[in-house]
């Protein structure tokens, strides 16, 4: 198996006239943690978006280049999108559970995916819950709405609903930015436990997020992709001195 | 743009720039004292080693301060924590020419063993280490800082000499000049110690500056040839 889980080429985006992604080129390595670093309107959301084709959804988006999944090019128009968004899940910035019970939430997911065996449906439920460290807190009031839960709870939550596909991509999206300290640490630390079994790519704001949690990190800078390499080597020795301004807080 | 913390890291490397010129002047003094048995002098480092002392506590309080409310990143990180390191040897240098200064006090009643040939040229090239240490810092030159590193050879060959000399000519010949020559052997030892500091802080601006890590690594220095 390579080392490589998604490989990026060339690639450059543009909504209508106005060019976010130039020339990119990226290789994400499996069973790792990722951060995407940079100013607001950078293109990092962007560049996060195209691993599972989200872009797809904006009106007068046009893509070239290529972006390479286990090998497979995800841009080909032939491309199965709902089984491309299975194996690559996404985490949004605000917690999006929907109006459903706690266990309903999850259970959707699979019931979409045809599956309709209540045990298996059950099995999975508990898993997922245990997966993110919530069986625990929550196996007592399943069909409790989901909405009665604290933003953190509900974030986790969202991770499990992700979970539940069996993705073995999971993008996320500024995960955090809504959560008080004490949340983010319990999610950033959920991440750790996760990345064995994953490969995550997470696009954040917070500087300290990405030190802490990433194992690689890139610094996006107006569509462009500045630096990439060992958050490590960023974080105390960055090689762009455009890098060097952000992270040290200079300019962004 | 100008940073709140940059004025931070300013007041940081002049409160450094002040400590090293007073271990500058500690060492000078101390040598000073040797060559002209000069008791007050060698006593005035004695008592001065506390403002050193005290500005390494305010040096290091200043440094934790900033690393725990600025999370400092990249070359500022690099910084704060070299700038740490660096006042822990400049206090060791102080605390060696407290003990040179010592070592002065002990030999004031007694006749010189012999004339001071080789402590002298141990003790300015250990001046200069120190010195060429500190400007590298003052000035972020580390082809400075890298010749000091690779001065300790010499450093070692004069210490081997002036220890061979004090031993076998004199001590074990007569060793009625034990007394004289034992706080000769220590002022070598003392003196090959302050140059030790001086190379781990010139390693350590090779770090801050480059993030080069040259410490245990003696061919990357001889590598060492970037323009910085």
């Amino acid at each position: 198996m390579s080392q490589y889980k998604i490989n990026v080429t060339k690639l450059n985006l543009w909504y209508k006239d106005f060019q976010a992604l130039k020339d990119i080129n990226l290789s994400i390595k499996s069973n790792l943690i990722t951060a995407i670093i940079g100013p607001s309107g950078c293109g990092k959301s962007t560049l996060l978006r195209t691993f599972n084709r989200m872009n797809d959804l904006i009106e007068g988006v046009r893509i070239k280049g290529e972006v390479l999944i286990d090998g497979e090019n995800i841009l080909d128009s032939k491309i199965d999108l709902l089984s491309l968004r299975k194996k690559v899940g996404m985490v949004f910035q605000r917690p999006n559970p929907f109006a459903l019970s706690i266990f309903e939430n999850i259970a959707f997911s699979l019931r979409i995916q045809g599956i309709k065996d209540k045990k298996k449906i059950e099995t999975f439920v508990e898993k997922s819950l245990k997966s993110v460290f919530l069986w625990d807190e929550l196996k007592d009031k399943l069909k409790s709405s989901a909405l009665s839960l604290s933003l953190e709870q509900k974030q986790r939550l969202c991770i499990a609903r992700t979970l539940v596909t069996m993705p073995e991509v999971i993008l996320m999206d500024e995960p955090c930015s809504s959560l008080d300290p004490l949340a983010t640490l319990k999610i950033e630390e959920l991440l750790q436990y996760l990345k064995k079994d994953y490969t995550i790519v997470i696009v954040t704001h917070n500087m300290q997020q990405a030190s802490r949690v990433s194992d690689e990190t890139g610094f996006m800078l107006l569509g462009e992709l500045i630096e990439f390499g060992p958050t490590k080597e960023i974080f105390t020795n960055p090689k762009d001195k455009r890098t060097e301004d952000y992270i040290s807080g200079r300019f962004g | 743009m100008e940073r709140f913390f940059d004025k931070e890291l300013e007041q940081l490397y002049r409160k450094l720039k002040d400590m090293a010129e007073l271990v500058k002047n500690s060492i000078q003094n101390s040598i000073d004292s040797l060559k002209s048995k000069d008791q007050k002098l060698a006593q005035k480092v004695i008592d001065e080693d506390r403002f050193i002392d005290e500005l390494e506590i305010s040096i290091d309080e200043a440094c934790l301060e900033l690393i725990a409310r600025r999370q400092p990143v990249a070359y500022d990180l690099r910084f704060i924590t070299m700038v740490m390191k660096i006042t822990t040897d400049l206090e060791r240098i102080a605390d060696l020419s407290v003990d040179i200064a010592q070592r002065v006090l002990e030999l004031l009643d007694k006749p010189l063993l012999k004339p001071l040939i080789d402590i002298p040229k141990l003790s300015e090239l250990a001046q200069r280490m120190v010195k060429s240490a500190i400007d590298s810092f003052i000035n972020q030159d580390t082809h400075l800082a890298k010749e000091v590193c690779l001065s300790d050879d010499e450093v070692d060959k004069l210490r081997d000499l002036i220890q061979d000399e004090l031993i076998y000519d004199y001590m074990v010949k007569d060793s009625s000049t034990v007394p004289r020559a034992i706080p000769l052997l220590l002022i070598a030892r003392h003196l090959e110690r302050i140059c030790d500091h001086a190379t781990n802080i010139a390693e350590d601006i090779i770090y801050m500056i480059q993030a080069k890590i040259v410490k245990h690594h003696r061919e990357k220095l001889e590598n060492n040839n970037d323009k910085k």
